[in-house]
């Protein structure tokens, strides 16, 4: 897989395809036997504003739990937003009808999660694979069948693998199954939560450089949601981190990998493992306490409750979405006390070896 | 203060992990019959774990990881399925044994953490039940204990509001939940044998860094037994001791974890090692794949199941690789790596082979 053209570099290139403002998803919490009422809801998307870009992937990364896969359904639909805009090519989509939405459809496509939910088990692979195709009347050149066993070599599978059933593959070998039939239509934007965590690293790499392809030579943009920082780094022009429901900070992925702001962003990195048993030792910002509930969301600041640096102003006033100061265009922090991006080394919560040799040109003696 | 900066804890755990195996698997070899022919899944794999260790099981996908851990736990469909060699667990024949007896020893004994917590959860009944029912099955508590217990169980894997969340179904919670609550559900007996089948997968760094520490404090208080399978070599250098490399049903290299990471030798560990993404590499570079598909397991190919993918295959004389299988070579238990490159010619090309 060739390195064949560049890419968008920071979106200049592409003109917004999707747009998402104050997006808000939350599930109300039931209770009672017979009659029930609702008691709560579990806010699991509150308030989220991001865009991506023609032929532009936006990593969203972040922990379990704090909404990207509600993100994604809402993005494509499968869910109904409780408020806010999502509009596609400029159009707003966010309550449209099944009939109004036909015409995109096909052009939104999504690789789902769980690759053993999101097959049904009693069709062939073959019949899955060209199930959208029948469905919006795609007829390629060469029949379907053709059609289907390309894109199962395309994704790594044997095309022999055409008449079996789900059950009889490997967790990896389903993935590739749901990827093959995202690529069936030619979409326009894939959002593709989790597409190469079930898989082996090797198949994840050329998983990855195959939607690296499909991005840069069919101009397909991504939403792509993981939690592999290094596979986000590697994929996306742009990135995203979320946290109970809301995104916390965002940036090109350079400022976000190389000067992260949010004491969030800096937990996340240095937490990444990494496949070196001499690396075990080093020191890493371990974030203790519970996750707090999506229904009780913390007041002010959501990170305050694992956060070191929190104040009480922390507690008291939701820190905004902005530019920071000493941060480049486009990169957004959500923190009224930011780490400085140049203190990285001399913090101890910081010592992630990965993150300063990051950083350019620093000598090592700086390093801690 | 609620953060603590700490380091993680190297090594194999305190205490006095056993060298006597607690699990030995010998000759295993599981076959199903398909539509198209028998899939030889699994073909002729032997290791051994003591008490209190973690062996790694790493490879392909589809090299038959999950196939290996379901037949330890008995759980094939005898109807399409044979399972021949031996299995030992406490010095316990589990091959031949009845139904009834590994039922009885799944859940309690020996339990596992599956792959699919979407399949491996019920969607009719709340989480808090499939968490408390096995104990009380187990362990004969009244319906209240076993809810408080559920509950714990549910706290100690992260779940937020435990004693909320335990009325909820499975669709309710996130895949990276769901796949807490079958931690929960495969610690509440407090196995001496724990098979973890990409316990983290789902998971982000932060939560899996907690699960990770849960699982070590459990070792370490209980001596528990662990086979980690798992894609992500960065959780196994932080976990495992010893690591068993899969390629096509087959181990092809195993070793300690500091072997397998730092000196791997067989030219299949040398491409899992290539292709990992780092942090410190040019994210603008695609990344280095093995390249080709992965084998056939209907007809496998001859000689070294890895040829027709391997870069090395014709620096082995007379078409060795096509046909001759190498044998995983020394015998005896420790480090070996089953491939026909000699030793020396091993030694050289492993560092331009593994950058
Ligand atoms: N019930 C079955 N019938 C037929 N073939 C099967 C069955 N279950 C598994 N297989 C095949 O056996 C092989 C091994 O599968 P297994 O699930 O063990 O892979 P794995 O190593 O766990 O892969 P992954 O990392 O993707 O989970 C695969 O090629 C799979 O297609
Ligand atoms: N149908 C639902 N009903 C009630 N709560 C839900 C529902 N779907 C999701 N949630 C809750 O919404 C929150 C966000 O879930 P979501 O699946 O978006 O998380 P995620 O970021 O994708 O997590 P993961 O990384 O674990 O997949 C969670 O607290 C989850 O329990
Ligand atoms: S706003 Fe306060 S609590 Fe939130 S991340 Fe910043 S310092 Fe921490
Ligand atoms: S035996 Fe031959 S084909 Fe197999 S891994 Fe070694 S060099 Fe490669
Ligand atoms: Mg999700
Ligand atoms: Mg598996």
């Amino acid at each position: 897989m060739g390195a064949s053209g560049k890419p968008p570099v920071d979106g200049s290139a592409g003109a917004p395809l999707l747009e998402v403002s104050g997006l808000v998803k939350h599930f109300p919490v039931l209770q009672g036997f017979l009659l029930k009422r609702q008691v709560g809801a579990v806010r699991a998307v509150d308030g989220v504003d991001f865009a991506v870009r023609e032929g532009e992937a936006l990593g969203l990364v972040g922990e379990s739990g704090c909404g990207k896969s509600t993100t994604g359904r809402l993005v494509t639909r499968l869910l109904e937003p409780t408020a806010g805009r999502i509009a596609y090519r400029g159009r707003d989509i966010t309550h449209a009808t099944r009939k109004q939405l036909a015409p995109v459809r096909s052009e939104i496509q999504m690789i789902f999660q769980d690759p053993y939910a999101s097959l049904n088990p009693r069709q062939t692979v073959g019949a899955i694979v060209s199930g959208p195709m029948e469905i919006n009347g795609i007829d390629p050149p060469g029949g379907r069948e053709k059609r289907v066993r390309e894109l199962l070599e395309t994704v790594g599978l044997n095309p022999e693998h055409y008449n079996r059933f789900p059950h009889e593959f490997s967790g990896g070998q389903r993935q590739r199954v749901g990827i093959a039939r995202a690529l069936g239509l030619s979409p326009k934007l894939i959002v593709a939560d989790e597409p190469v965590s079930a898989l082996d690293v090797s198949i994840q790499a050329q998983v990855v450089n195959l939607l690296r392809e499909l991005r840069r030579e069919r101009g397909i943009a991504f939403l792509f949601i993981a939690h592999d920082l290094a596979v986000v780094r590697h994929f996306s022009q742009r990135v995203a981190v979320m946290y109970l429901g809301r995104i916390v900070e965002t940036g090109d992925r350079d400022a976000l990998y190389r000067r992260p702001r949010h004491p969030y962003t800096h937990a996340l990195l240095s937490a990444a493992p990494e496949p070196d048993p001499d690396a075990q030792g080093r020191e890493r910002i371990r974030l203790a306490g519970d996750v707090p509930s999506p229904v009780d969301p913390p007041s002010g600041c959501r990170f305050r409750t694992r956060c070191w640096k929190a104040r009480d102003k922390c507690a008291a006033e939701e820190p905004p979405l902005t530019r920071v100061e000493g941060n480049a265009e486009g990169h957004l922090t959500a923190c009224h006390f930011p780490e400085e991006p140049t203190v990285v080394r001399d913090r101890t919560v910081v010592l992630d070896p990965a993150l300063a040799a990051l950083e350019e040109g620093t000598p090592q003696e700086e390093e801690t | 203060m609620t953060t603590a900066t700490e380091d993680r804890p190297t090594g194999p755990p305190e205490g006095t992990p056993g060298t006597e195996p607690f699990l030995s698997v010998r000759d295993l070899r599981v076959r199903f019959a398909t539509e198209d022919g028998l899939v030889k899944a699994v073909d002729g794999l032997s290791f051994d774990l003591p008490r209190g260790r973690t062996l790694g099981i790493v490879g392909e996908s589809g090299s038959g990881k999950s196939v290996t851990n379901l037949a330890v736990l008995g759980l094939h469909d005898p109807r399409v399925t044979t399972v021949t060699g031996d299995i030992l667990l406490d010095g316990r024949e589990l091959t031949h044994a009845p139904r009834r007896a590994l039922e009885r020893l799944r859940g309690n004994t020996m339990s596992m953490i599956f792959q699919d917590s979407l399949t491996a959860l019920s969607p009719y009944y709340t989480v808090g039940r499939q968490i408390a029912e096995p104990y009380r099955k187990h362990t004969g508590a009244s319906r209240a204990r076993a809810r408080r217990r559920a509950v714990e169980m549910l706290g100690r894997v992260g779940i937020p509001r435990p004693e909320r969340r335990v009325d909820d179904y499975p669709h309710h919670f996130s895949g990276g939940m769901r796949q807490r609550a079958m931690i929960a559900l495969a610690l509440v007996c407090d196995p001496e044998l724990l098979i973890a089948d990409e316990p983290t997968t789902a998971l982000d760094v932060t939560v899996q860094a907690q699960i990770l520490d849960l699982l070590a404090d459990l070792q370490r208080e209980r001596g528990t037994a662990i086979v980690f399978v798992t894609h992500d070599l960065g959780v196994v250098a932080g976990v495992c001791d010893e690591v068993l490399v899969m390629y096509a049903g087959r181990c092809v290299e195993r070793g300690t974890v500091r072997d397998i990471l730092k000196s791997p030798r067989h030219p299949y560990t040398w491409g899992l090692l290539g292709s990992l993404p780092r942090m410190t590499d040019d994210a603008d570079e695609p990344l280095r794949p093995i390249p080709g598909t992965p084998p056939s397991l209907l007809t496998p190919p001859p000689g070294c199941p890895f040829h027709p993918r391997c870069p090395y295959r014709d620096q082995v004389p007379d078409d060795r690789c096509r046909v001759e299988r190498p044998p995983l070579a020394p015998e005896g238990g420790g480090r070996a790596s089953a491939c026909h490159l000699p030793d020396e010619r091993v030694r050289e090309l492993t560092p331009g082979a593994v950058r």
